[in-house]
C-alpha cells in the first residue's frame, strides 16, 4: 500500500491500515525517541503521543513529503520538547581520530585490514547485531543522526531539516557515529582477525 | 592544460579521512574528490579504513529494532478507535 492510499485509509478511520503503519514503524519510533529522551518510559509516552498527532493530522497531511518524513517530524518534535523539559543535555563529543595520526598526519597506527574477510552472510548478520548493541551507547545527537540517515535511510538534507542542525553538522556527527560502530565491529570482532 | 595545472595539491591521511564522510555522502567539490581518490589510490591503509566505514553503513542498514508484541500494536489501535468516536 503507497502512502496515498494508506493516508486516505487513515482519513476513512481504517483500524488495519493504521495497525499496519504502526507495525511499519513503531519500534523504530522507539528506538528514535529513546535515544532522544534517555528514558523507554518516556520514549514510549513520546511515541504514543506521536500516534495520536498522526491521527489528528492526517486529515491535513498534504503530501509534501513522504508519510515516513512526517511521522518522524512529529515525532523528533515531541521529543525534542520533551528533552529540553527534562534539561537534557549532551556530552561533550570528543573527537574520533584524536592520537590516530602522527605530527605528519600520516596513520600513527594504521587500521587493522579486515574489509575482505567480512563478505558473507553470517558475519554481516553478526555485525547487525552488534550495531544493534553499540547504537544506545552512542553520544544522543551521533545516535539521532545514524538512525535516521543509516538505519532508517532518510536522505541527508531530510535529516538535517528534522534535527534542526545545518547539513555540515549532520554530517560530521554521523561520520563519527560510523567511526565509532566501525570501531566497535573491529573490538567485537579482533580476536578473529589479528 | 599547464602542468601546474594538472598537479593537484596531495593530502595526507589524516585529511583523506576528514573528506571521506562527504565522499561517502558525495557531496564533496569535485577538486577534493580528486585529491582523495589520488591519495586512496595509493594508500592502503586509507582504503581499508574507507572500506571499514562502508561495512559499518551497511551494518547498520540492517540493525533491527526490538520486536513489536502485537499488545503494543492492539493498544496503540484503541488509542485510534478511540480518537475515531470522538
Amino acid at each position: 500500500m503507497d502512502d496515498h492510499e494508506l493516508v486516505a485509509r487513515l482519513r476513512g478511520g481504517d483500524e488495519r491500515a493504521f495497525a499496519s503503519l504502526v507495525r511499519q514503524h513503531q519500534p523504530s519510533l522507539l528506538r528514535l525517541a529513546e535515544a532522544m529522551v534517555g528514558s523507554r518510559a518516556v520514549a514510549e509516552e513520546v511515541v504514543q503521543d506521536t500516534w495520536l498527532a498522526v491521527c489528528k493530522g492526517a486529515p491535513a497531511f498534504e503530501e509534501r513529503s513522504t508519510l515516513k518524513t512526517w511521522i518522524y517530524a512529529i515525532l523528533v518534535n515531541r521529543a525534542r520538547s520533551t528533552a529540553s523539559r527534562e534539561h537534557r543535555s549532551e556530552p561533550v563529543d570528543g573527537d574520533e581520530y584524536e592520537g590516530c595520526f602522527d605530527s605528519s598526519g600520516v596513520w600513527a597506527a594504521p587500521p587493522i585490514p579486515w574489509s575482505e574477510k567480512v563478505d558473507d552472510e553470517i558475519v554481516a548478520h553478526q555485525f547487525a547485531k552488534l550495531v544493534s548493541e553499540v547504537l544506545p551507547h552512542l553520544p544522543d545527537v551521533q545516535q539521532q543522526v545514524l538512525l535516521l540517515r543509516d538505519v532508517e535511510g532518510l536522505p541527508a538534507a531530510e535529516v538535517a531539516a528534522l534535527l534542526s542542525i545545518s547539513d555540515g553538522n549532520q554530517r560530521v556527527l554521523l561520520h563519527r557515529a560510523r567511526c565509532r560502530i566501525r570501531q566497535h565491529l573491529e573490538n567485537a570482532m579482533g580476536g578473529e582477525w589479528s | 592544460m599547464m602542468w601546474w595545472k594538472k598537479k593537484r595539491r596531495a593530502i595526507v591521511c589524516e585529511q583523506a579521512v576528514r573528506l571521506m564522510a562527504g565522499y561517502l555522502d558525495g557531496v564533496l567539490p569535485e577538486a577534493d574528490r580528486a585529491r582523495l581518490e589520488a591519495h586512496l589510490s595509493d594508500c592502503p591503509h586509507c582504503s581499508e579504513h574507507l572500506a571499514q566505514l562502508r561495512i559499518a553503513i551497511v551494518a547498520a542498514g540492517r540493525a533491527e529494532p526490538d520486536d513489536l508484541p502485537e499488545e503494543a500494536v492492539e493498544d496503540l489501535v484503541a488509542v485510534f478507535r478511540r480518537w475515531q468516536q470522538r
